[in-house]
């Protein structure tokens, strides 16, 4: 894939890194790091896809048997583990890591071995958790896991410890992740690159990370106590010893919450940069976008009992928590009305890209005001637990963030490959996915009005729930369908895509200077940058250098060429992150009942890992 | 808002030749320790807020503060309180103030260390005075070792009071006080442990090629990340061991 | 307490364009200060009207924040460090204590008196 060739302005940007799988895995580069969590993603999102049309088959009619209930729980379990974690929060991190730097005028971010380490820890965890399916054995305890339910004496058997363990080592790539791109905006912006300067989508990741570090420990220690239960014989969801049973859902949802912005947040950005391109006009409101981003992720950390107003929190924690969810509406709601401003009187293209972008301004506000009607404790507790709610939640999940990454996926799939994607078939797989993303969604507004409670594996028919299962389960065939054109295109083009200049959709920002694909230095020299729009207002030669200077004999110069030190790739990363993966998972010989091996496995791990730490530690960077 | 230009001499220089400066002058990693300072807020708060809110909620002892007698489950403030319990019914309370209270002191007393030793790093290539006794006040071996050792002896303290609550009668399966404060403590401990490496690693350097200033922003980091788990131990100690 | 620290500064001349690390002598001072709190808390907890008292639990509280801001300022030099390591520290540090407080209050471990009639 390194090695596809991409004329730029007449020039071949000939990739002069090395191919072959081993250049993958011991890779540093954010680009291929990029990429790599873009495809890993996207697998698992035909995994989870596929898990959610064997449920919606299962739902089709009245008393169908396709599969257990047992079977059931892990499905719907598994589908939502697996698209928040492996499919949302991924294709975000995906971006993250493409564009950061590149919006930034940086040449990686600031720490490349932890960045490696990331994804790799991303990818075992990911592992961790999907597989255990294919025996039977996935996690089954909904994708909240709420304790004591998910406690051994509940679930005793090895699913929710796959659930668990998995989730851990999720948590140490998200965080160590967020660490590394808070210090690279803060400090690798170019010369010229203010805070007030930086790309949207940059502000927005920035954002993400600060709720990612401040979220992730509260699920951290919540599943630590779950470990520790269930593994351990502590006491910590032990309703008999006197513990709490909402010890778990308050601790879940201090992260939980913010979650949802760490989803749709990332979206949100890559819009905001889609929008103005194709309606060629600036942002509107570029300042107030950013506040209110700051604004949602603040709130977002004093909203998280709006999911437990049916567990009789008494009168005053309801009114303040619904009091201050009503309060968050209103700064997205200013990023609804800025986007709108931002394409009125805009000269419009219909791109693929733009028209994902345009369709999640419209379904995230269908979301977002169903979200406001579950504000009030009343309210929610007519809709809590039923389909309204499922219906809710994928407007704003897949109607915002999937159709926010869509928009994103054809808006820089020729950065990424230095090829376009294909606009027809993408027009297709746009409107089979509008309308099969409607199809399935909006009628279980219905179901869930009419009384349909959500996880439940069948329905007896007289209910008044046939018709609106019966389209639901016709929209996600038709998703499939849409996902199938897509994945088609994306191959296709990959390999055989009309090829794309530096700068095919007359973009503004930092990273359409750059050859596509972009050379592993990113920036041949640093630029200055004097506007929030360089390219719309600085001329090229102040961003990049002319093409005498980074161009010899036809292809681009290498790092080497330029006098630009590179890091070095490294396999220490994977190493670390497969022992430490493997360390946590050594109890689950404790549950099999041999502490022995248990002991020998996890010490083993560690010491491998310690060893390989002080080996990455003291080994040159570049 | 704006980004700021101004630069921190002290640090400046620290990264290779061929790379830009740093938008702001600072250091990478002093900004990625910070931002990890801030989450590890989050995640003591997690640990503590669980402590607290299952503090009395226990529904058989051993209890922090008070005395419980096993074989007719009450409890009381004092052994003479507690009436007629056989002395092997009869648990005391766990914590130990004195002993923790020490534990405090040598806690803090490394923190004290830790700024020593950052400043001996800092100062390493003034004269050096010519009194031996000076000298070693002014090593930064002297007080990376003293940091170490105190750390340790912390370390010593928590195993001594980890092993007693076990022969009193509390083990982390026990009750929700034992499994919240074993954890929460534990979860400490393991942060200490994990300082007292980083400072043994920072020796390893000084031994080999000593520290100088150049190399004052390693210790720099080193010592931030030891201070904050001093700052856990302060909000530790009134929390949970002093409040009743 | 400035003082002090601008004349500790200015004591190192050759570092003083340097850092504004407060040196030495201030460095002992906080030391002093830290164990005097310390006793002062191990003190009251050793005197059982006052542990009786309303005011066990605040002046704790109150002692403890101060011990804490010290080391945060002082010894990790918060208050002579760049303000982007403040905004680091502080604005996770408050929603962590928002958290802390909505949780105690939300399992009853903290009332809000509304007032009410009879609470
Ligand atoms: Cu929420």
């Amino acid at each position: 894939m390194a090695t596809m060739a991409a004329p730029v302005s007449g020039v071949h940007a000939e990739s002069s890194s090395p191919s072959g799988i081993w250049s993958w895995l011991t890779t540093v580069d954010h680009k291929r790091i990029g990429i790599l969590y873009l495809v890993s993603a996207m697998f698992f999102f035909v995994w989870g896809g596929l898990e959610a049309l064997v449920i919606r088959l299962q739902l089709a009619g009245p008393n169908m048997g396709l599969v257990s209930a047992d079977m059931y729980n892990q499905l719907f379990t598994m589908h939502g583990t697996t698209m928040v974690f492996l499919v949302v929060m991924p294709l975000s991190s995906a971006f993250f890591n493409f564009l950061i730097p590149l919006q930034i005028g940086a040449r990686d971010v600031a720490f490349p071995r932890l960045n490696a380490f990331s994804y790799w820890v991303f990818l075992f965890g990911g592992l961790v958790i999907t597989l255990p399916i294919l025996f039977g054995l996935a996690p089954n305890g909904g994708w909240f896991g709420y304790a004591p339910l998910t406690t051994k004496a509940y679930a005793t058997g090895y699913n929710i410890d796959y659930w668990v363990l998995g989730l851990q080592i999720l948590g140490v790539a998200s965080l160590a992740a967020a660490f590394n791109f808070i210090t690279t905006i803060i400090n690798m912006r170019a010369p010229g690159m203010h805070l007030m300067r930086m790309p949207i989508f940059t502000w927005m990741s920035f954002v993400v990370q600060f709720l990612v570090i401040l979220a992730f420990p509260a699920i951290t220690v919540a599943l630590v106590f779950l470990m520790f239960d269930r593994f351990f014989g502590t006491n910590f969801y032990t309703i008999a010893a006197g513990a709490d049973p909402l010890l778990w859902q308050h601790l879940f949802w201090i992260f939980g919450h913010p979650e949802v912005y760490i989803l749709i947040l990332p979206a949100f950005g890559l819009v905001s940069e889609v929008l103005p391109t194709f309606s060629k006009k600036p942002l509107f409101g570029y300042p107030v976008m950013v506040y209110s981003g700051m604004l949602i992720g603040f709130l977002g950390f004093g909203v998280w009992a709006h999911h437990m107003f049916s567990v009789g929190m008494g009168p005053v924690a309801d009114s303040v928590f619904s009091l201050t969810t009503m309060l968050i509406a209103i700064p997205t709601g200013v990023k609804i009305l800025n986007w709108i401003s931002t394409m009125w009187g805009g000269n419009i293209r219909f791109t693929t890209s733009m028209l994902f972008g345009i369709a999640l301004v419209g379904l995230f506000t269908i979301g977002g005001i169903s979200g406001i009607m579950h504000s009030s404790a009343p309210a929610d507790l007519q809709q809590t637990d039923s389909y309204f709610v499922v219906a809710h939640f994928h407007y704003v999940l897949f109607g915002g963030a999937v159709f926010g990454i869509m928009a994103g996926i054809y808006y820089y799939f020729p950065k990424m490959t230095g090829r376009m994607l294909d606009e027809t078939l993408g027009k297709i797989h746009f409107w089979t996915f509008f309308i099969a993303m409607n199809l399935t969604f909006f009628p279980m507004h219905f179901a869930g009005l009419y009384g349909m409670p959500r996880r439940i594996y069948t329905y007896d028919a007289g209910q008044g729930w046939e018709l609106f299962n019966k389209l639901s389960t016709a929209g996600v065939i038709l998703q499939g369908v849409g996902m199938l054109v897509f994945l088609y295109n994306f191959i296709k083009s990959w390999r055989s895509g009309p090829v794309a200049g530096n700068n095919p959709w007359g973009a503004p920002t930092l990273e359409w200077a750059l050859p596509s694909p972009v050379p592993d230095y990113n920036f041949a020299h640093i630029p200055t940058i004097t506007s929030r729009y360089p390219l719309w207002d600085q001329k090229a030669d102040e961003l990049v250098k002319s093409e005498a200077e980074t161009t010899v004999g036809g292809r681009l110069k290498t790092a080497k060429e330029l006098g630009i030190p590179m890091p070095f790739p490294t396999i220490r990363p994977l190493i670390a992150a497969l022992l430490m993966s493997t360390m946590l998972c050594s109890v689950l010989f404790i549950h099999a009942g041999n502490l022995p091996l248990a002991m020998t496995i996890g010490i083993g791990s560690f010491l491998g890992l310690a060893f390989t730490l002080v080996s990455w530690l003291t080994s040159p960077l570049e | 808002m704006a980004s700021v230009a101004k630069t921190d001499p002290h640090h400046a220089g620290d990264a290779p030749h061929a790379h830009p400066p740093t938008s702001t002058g600072l250091n990478h990693r002093k900004i990625a320790v910070w931002a990890f300072i801030g989450s590890e807020c989050m995640l003591f708060v997690s640990l503590i807020s669980t402590y607290l809110i299952y503090k009395g909620k226990s529904l058989a002892g051993p209890y922090p503060h008070e005395w419980w007698c096993r074989a007719t489950n009450t409890i009381a403030k004092s052994a003479a309180e507690l009436g007629q319990c056989a002395p092997a019914e009869t648990f005391k309370p766990i914590l130990n103030i004195p002993v923790t209270s020490a534990s405090t002191f040598v806690l803090l007393m490394s923190s004290l260390a830790m700024v020593l030793a950052l400043a001996a790093v800092e100062n390493a290539d003034l004269p050096m005075p010519s009194g031996a006794w000076d000298r070693i006040l002014r090593s930064s071996k002297t007080w990376l070792w003293m940091t170490a050792i105190l750390g340790t002896t912390f370390l010593g303290f928590q195993a001594y009071e980890f092993t007693s609550f076990v022969h009193e009668g509390l083990t982390i399966r026990t009750n929700l006080f034992g499994s919240s404060f074993f954890t929460l403590t534990g979860f400490h401990g393991a942060h200490v442990t994990v300082g007292v490496l980083w400072l043994l690693a920072l020796l390893g350097i000084d031994y080999k090629r000593g520290l100088k200033p150049a190399d004052a922003l390693n210790v720099d980091i080193a010592a931030l990340y030891w201070h904050f788990v001093d700052v856990v131990w302060i909000a530790i100690f009134t929390l949970i061991y002093l409040i009743q | 307490m400035a003082n002090e620290v601008a004349h500790a500064a200015d004591a190192h001349g050759a570092h003083a364009d340097d850092h504004f690390h407060p040196q030495w002598s201030t460095y002992w001072k906080v030391a002093v200060v830290l164990t005097a709190i310390t006793v002062v808390e191990v003190w009251i907890y050793y005197i059982p009207s006052f542990v009786a008292s309303k005011l066990f639990v605040p002046s704790l509280l109150i002692m403890s924040a101060v011990k804490f801001a010290i080391v945060v300022m002082f010894y990790m030099h918060l208050k002579y460090d760049h303000k982007l390591f403040r905004a680091l520290f502080t604005g996770p540090l408050l929603i962590a204590i928002g958290t802390l407080f909505g949780l105690m209050f939300l399992f009853g471990k903290l009332a809000i008196r509304l007032g009410l009639g009879a609470g």
